[in-house]
C-alpha cells in the first residue's frame, strides 16, 4: 500500500488536495481535503442582516449570484415576505446565467483539457483533442470565452456587475428592466443560442431537449459535430460511464423559484425513484473537521476552528440526510426533476458516473437558455421589480436554492435585529464531504474507491476526471 | 496571434491563488475579443501557471514553483488572488498549500522576492479584504498591508526585483481591465513607482473617484435621494453609498457590457479601499445630526452642508418625482422652441 498526496489539484474552483492509499494500482482509500478556511460565518454574526448581501456573496467568485440568492431568500424567509413577480424572473434570469457560464467554463477549461494530457497519446481521438482542448493553447478557449464574455452581459444589464453584485434583494432585484434593455437581453440569448448549436451542440437546442434515451443519444452523435458529440467519443473509448460511481442519493432543493413554483423541483433520487426532501433531515458531524463539536443541526451549529485538531483532515464539515451523504448538481437536479434521459442513463448505469454528470451539465444549459427565454417574454415591464419589507429583529429561516453544482443552503438567525448565526452548506461540502464519526466516506471519497490509478497514481488521468467530473467548488465548500 | 511587444522578451507569469474566492480570475477571463490567454499571449506574456487554467496538476506545478523560489527559473511578474490567511497566531494553517505541506503564507514569502514585479489582484491581496473582518482582523493580512494600513505579509518596505512596490489591484472584483492593463503595462516595460497611487494602487483607475460618470449625478447634484434600493435617485443620503470616497473608474468603463454598481441600482461600498469590509450596515448611511458621516473626498464639511441645502431648494420638480420611482416617470420637458 502506498500513501500518495495529489495537490494542488488545480483546474477546480479553489483549493484542493486529497490523500489516496493505492494497493496494485488500485485506490483503496481517498481523502478529500479542502485546504483554506476564511470564516465568512464568524464575519457574518453580529452584523445588520442586509450586510449578508454585501458579504455572502463574496466566499465564491464564480457562484456569486447563486450566493446572493441563498441569502436573499433566507432574509425574504425571515419576512414571510414575497418578491415582486418580475423580480424572481430577473433574478432567475442572472442566475441562469451564471450557471450556464458555470457549466460551459468546467466543460472547456477545467474538464476537456485532461484529454489531451499525454498519457492519451496513441488514441484515435487525441490529436484533434489537444488542438481543440490543450489547456491553455486549445482552439476552444478563444471561442467559448466570447461567448462567455456575451453571456454574461446579462450581468450589466441586471446586476450591474459580476461576480460580486447586491442587485439580489428580498424583494426581487434592485433595477426595473425596460422596453430597450430587454430588447438586449433577448439578443444575447439568441447568441448564446448560436454559440449552444453551432460549436456545442452542432444540432438544435430543440433537438438536445427532446432526447429521452441512449438510443436518442446515440442518434445526436451520429449527425452532431459539436465538442459534446466528441466527449461522447472520448467518454465511450474510456467507458467513462464505468467510471466514478457516486454514492447513489441525489440531492436537490429545487431551483429557479417564483412565488408558486420552480423550474426544478426538490427532491431526493435513489435508485428506487424520487422520494420528498426535509430540510430539518440536515445535519453536520464535524468529527474529521478542523472544529470544535458543535449542535448538529444548522439552526444551532457553531464554526470554531481549530487547526490543531487530532485525527481531522479537513476544513469542511460533513453534511448528512438521516445520517447519509447526498451527490447534488446537474446530475441530481435533472433526475429529481424526473429528465427522462438522465434517468436513464443513471439507471442503465446503477448509479451517477464521469459520463452522466458532464452530460447532464450540457443537457442543463439547452434547458436554462429555453427556460430564460419564456422568463423574458414572462417580464411584465410596466410593473415593479422589487416590493420592499421590514425584517423581523428576532426569526430563523432558511435559503435553500441551487447553484450551479447543487443543493446551496443558508442558515439565518436573527436575535435584536442582528444576525446571531449563520451556517452556510454549499453544494461541494455535500459532494466533496469528509469522513463522518461513523467512518462513513463522503461522495467523492467513495466515486474514488476502486479507481485504477496504474503506474501514474496521482498523476493518473482517471483520477483528474473523476474528481472534475463533480466540478468542485472548493471556495464555498468549506467558506 | 503577433505579440504587441516584438522588441522584447516575453515576460514569464506565475499566478497563484491564496485566501480567495476566485472572483478576480473569473473577472479577467472576459479580456479581450478571445479571452485571457490569447490577451497574455499578445502581449508576450507566458503562463508559467494559473490555479485555474493550467495543465500542470500536483507534482507537476510544485515544481514549477520550487524552481522560481530557488531562482533556477526567471519571473517576471507573480500575481496573488486572495487574502494571506496569517492565522491561528502566525502559523498561516488556515491556508495550505494543497500538496505541499507548507502554508500559503510561506510560498508566498519565498516566491515573491524572486519576482521582477509582485500583483495583488484583488482587494484582499491588496488589503485582506473581506476576509480580514472582524473577527479575524488580527489573521488576515494584504500582501504589503494590513486592513489597517500597517505591514502586511511580506511588510511594509517589501521591494520585488524590479524596485517596486506591491502593485495593488484593488476591487472586489477588480474590473477585467484593471488586471489586463496593469499586466499589460509590465509587459510593456512602462510601470513606474509614479503610475501608483500612495496605496499602490495603478492610477490609470485610481486617480478618479467611483461617482465620476455616475449616471445617477443629476440626482446627486440636487440632493434628490433614493429612500430605498430600486429607486432611481442620489443613494449617498440613506443608502450607503460610498463613491464620492472611493477610487476607480467604474462609473467611466462598462462593466459586463455595460453596467457598473450605481447603474445596476445599488450603492458603491468602497470595495477598492482598503478596510471596506469593516462597515457594519453597509446599507445605511451613518449619520450624524442627519448629516452624512462620510462626506465627499476633498470636500470642506460647510461647503457641502451649504451647496446641500441650496440644491435641495433648487430640486425641480422632474428630478425629485423620480427620485423615488424605479423608473423615469416625468420626462424632460421640451422648451417651447427646441434646444437653442
Amino acid at each position: 500500500m502506498t500513501r500518495v498526496i495529489a495537490g494542488p489539484f488545480n483546474r477546480v474552483e479553489g483549493d484542493l488536495e486529497v490523500a489516496l492509499d493505492i494497493q496494485d494500482g488500485v485506490i483503496a482509500r481517498a481523502e478529500v481535503t479542502t485546504t483554506l478556511y476564511r470564516g465568512f460565518e464568524a464575519i457574518l454574526a453580529g452584523r445588520p442582516p442586509s450586510d449578508a448581501l454585501v458579504i455572502a456573496p463574496r466566499i465564491c467568485g464564480i457562484c456569486s449570484v447563486s450566493q446572493s440568492i441563498a441569502a436573499a431568500t433566507a432574509l425574504r424567509n425571515l419576512a414571510g415576505g414575497r418578491a415582486a413577480p418580475n423580480g424572481y424572473l430577473a433574478a432567475n434570469l442572472a442566475h441562469a446565467a451564471e450557471n450556464i457560464a458555470d457549466h460551459l467554463t468546467h466543460f472547456y477549461l477545467f474538464f476537456m483539457p485532461d484529454f489531451a494530457r499525454v498519457e492519451y497519446a496513441g488514441r484515435a481521438w487525441f490529436e484533434p483533442t489537444v488542438e481543440r482542448f490543450k489547456a491553455v493553447s486549445g482552439h476552444a478557449s478563444p471561442e467559448y470565452l466570447p461567448a462567455r464574455r456575451r453571456l454574461l452581459e446579462i450581468m450589466g444589464l441586471i446586476a450591474g456587475k459580476w461576480p460580486h453584485s447586491l442587485a439580489f434583494q428580498p424583494g426581487g432585484v434592485t433595477k426595473a428592466i425596460d422596453i430597450g434593455e430587454r430588447v438586449r437581453l433577448a439578443g444575447i440569448l439568441a447568441d448564446t443560442q448560436v454559440f449552444l448549436e453551432q460549436t456545442l451542440f452542432g444540432v438544435s437546442l430543440d433537438d438536445i431537449l427532446s432526447m429521452q434515451t441512449e438510443e436518442d443519444l446515440d442518434a445526436f452523435r451520429a449527425k452532431a459535430s459539436g465538442d459534446f458529440g466528441a466527449f461522447l467519443d472520448i467518454a465511450d473509448d474510456l467507458a467513462l460511464r464505468n467510471l466514478g460511481r457516486g454514492p447513489c442519493l441525489l440531492l436537490s432543493y429545487g431551483a429557479y423559484h417564483q412565488a408558486e413554483a420552480s423550474l426544478f423541483p426538490a427532491g431526493i433520487a435513489g435508485l428506487g425513484g424520487v422520494t420528498s426532501f426535509d430540510g430539518s433531515r440536515i445535519s453536520e458531524d464535524v468529527a474529521f473537521s478542523w472544529f470544535s463539536d458543535t449542535a448538529e443541526t444548522p439552526f444551532e451549529a457553531e464554526t470554531t476552528p481549530d487547526a490543531h485538531k487530532s485525527g481531522a483532515y479537513s476544513w469542511a464539515k460533513a453534511p448528512r440526510i438521516d445520517g447519509k451523504p447526498m451527490e447534488t448538481g446537474a446530475a441530481a437536479r435533472l433526475t429529481v426533476a424526473g429528465h427522462p434521459l438522465i434517468t436513464a442513463l443513471i439507471a442503465r448505469d446503477g448509479g451517477t458516473s464521469v459520463r452522466t454528470r458532464v452530460i447532464a451539465r450540457l443537457v442543463e444549459t439547452a434547458i436554462l437558455v429555453h427556460a430564460m427565454q419564456g422568463w423574458l417574454r414572462e417580464l411584465r415591464l410596466k410593473e415593479a421589480f422589487s416590493t420592499h419589507f421590514a425584517l423581523p429583529d428576532d426569526a430563523r429561516a432558511a435559503g435553500l436554492v441551487e447553484a450551479a453544482r447543487g443543493a446551496l443552503g443558508h442558515w439565518v438567525t436573527l436575535t435584536n435585529g442582528k444576525i446571531e448565526r449563520y451556517q452556510i452548506i454549499a453544494p461541494t461540502t455535500w459532494n466533496f464531504s469528509p469522513r463522518d464519526r461513523t467512518g462513513l466516506a463522503g461522495p467523492l471519497e467513495q466515486a474514488l474507491e476502486g479507481v485504477e490509478t496504474g503506474a501514474l497514481g496521482a498523476k493518473s488521468a482517471a483520477l483528474q476526471h473523476v474528481i472534475r467530473s463533480f466540478d468542485p467548488c472548493m471556495v464555498c465548500t468549506a467558506h | 496571434m503577433n505579440a504587441v511587444t516584438p522588441s522584447r522578451a516575453n515576460k514569464t507569469l506565475l499566478w497563484l491563488q491564496a485566501g480567495s474566492c476566485g472572483g478576480c480570475t473569473m473577472s479577467v477571463l472576459e479580456v479581450g475579443a478571445k479571452g485571457f490567454m490569447r490577451e497574455l499571449q499578445a502581449f508576450g506574456i507566458d503562463l508559467l501557471w494559473h490555479p485555474s487554467l493550467s495543465e500542470e496538476s500536483g507534482s507537476e506545478a510544485i515544481e514549477i514553483f520550487e524552481d522560481v523560489a530557488e531562482g533556477r527559473r526567471p519571473l517576471d511578474i507573480l500575481c496573488i488572488e486572495g487574502s494571506i490567511m496569517m492565522g491561528p497566531d502566525g502559523t498561516g494553517l488556515y491556508s495550505r498549500m494543497a500538496g505541499t505541506g507548507k502554508t500559503t503564507l510561506d510560498w508566498v514569502r519565498r516566491l515573491a522576492p524572486r519576482a521582477n514585479y509582485c500583483v495583488a489582484v484583488g482587494t484582499c491581496a491588496a488589503f485582506g479584504g473581506i476576509p480580514a473582518a472582524q473577527p479575524f482582523s488580527e489573521d488576515v493580512s494584504g500582501l504589503q498591508y494590513g486592513d489597517g494600513l500597517e505591514g502586511g505579509a511580506l511588510g511594509r518596505e517589501f521591494r520585488s526585483l524590479s524596485g517596486m512596490p506591491v502593485i495593488n489591484i484593488s476591487g472586489c472584483a477588480p474590473h477585467p481591465g484593471w488586471i489586463m492593463e496593469t499586466l499589460g503595462a509590465i509587459a510593456f516595460d512602462e510601470f513606474a513607482y509614479t503610475d501608483l497611487d500612495k496605496l499602490g494602487r495603478p492610477r490609470f483607475y485610481a486617480k478618479t473617484l467611483a461617482h465620476h460618470g455616475c449616471d445617477r449625478n443629476e440626482y446627486y447634484e440636487f440632493k434628490a435621494s433614493a429612500e430605498k434600493l430600486s429607486d432611481l435617485g442620489c443613494m449617498m443620503e440613506h443608502l450607503g453609498c460610498k463613491a464620492t470616497q472611493a477610487v476607480g473608474d467604474c462609473n467611466q468603463r462598462a462593466w459586463n457590457g455595460g453596467g457598473s454598481c450605481t447603474h445596476g441600482g445599488f450603492s458603491c461600498i468602497a470595495c477598492t479601499s482598503p478596510g471596506f469590509e469593516a462597515a457594519n450596515g453597509f446599507l445605511k448611511t451613518p449619520k450624524v445630526a442627519g448629516i452624512p458621516v462620510g462626506l465627499p473626498l476633498d470636500m470642506p464639511k460647510a461647503w457641502f452642508v451649504a451647496l446641500a441645502a441650496l440644491s435641495k431648494s433648487a430640486t425641480p420638480d422632474r428630478v425629485r418625482k423620480n427620485a423615488t420611482s424605479d423608473r423615469v416617470t416625468t420626462d424632460p420637458q421640451r422648451g417651447k422652441a427646441g434646444p437653442k
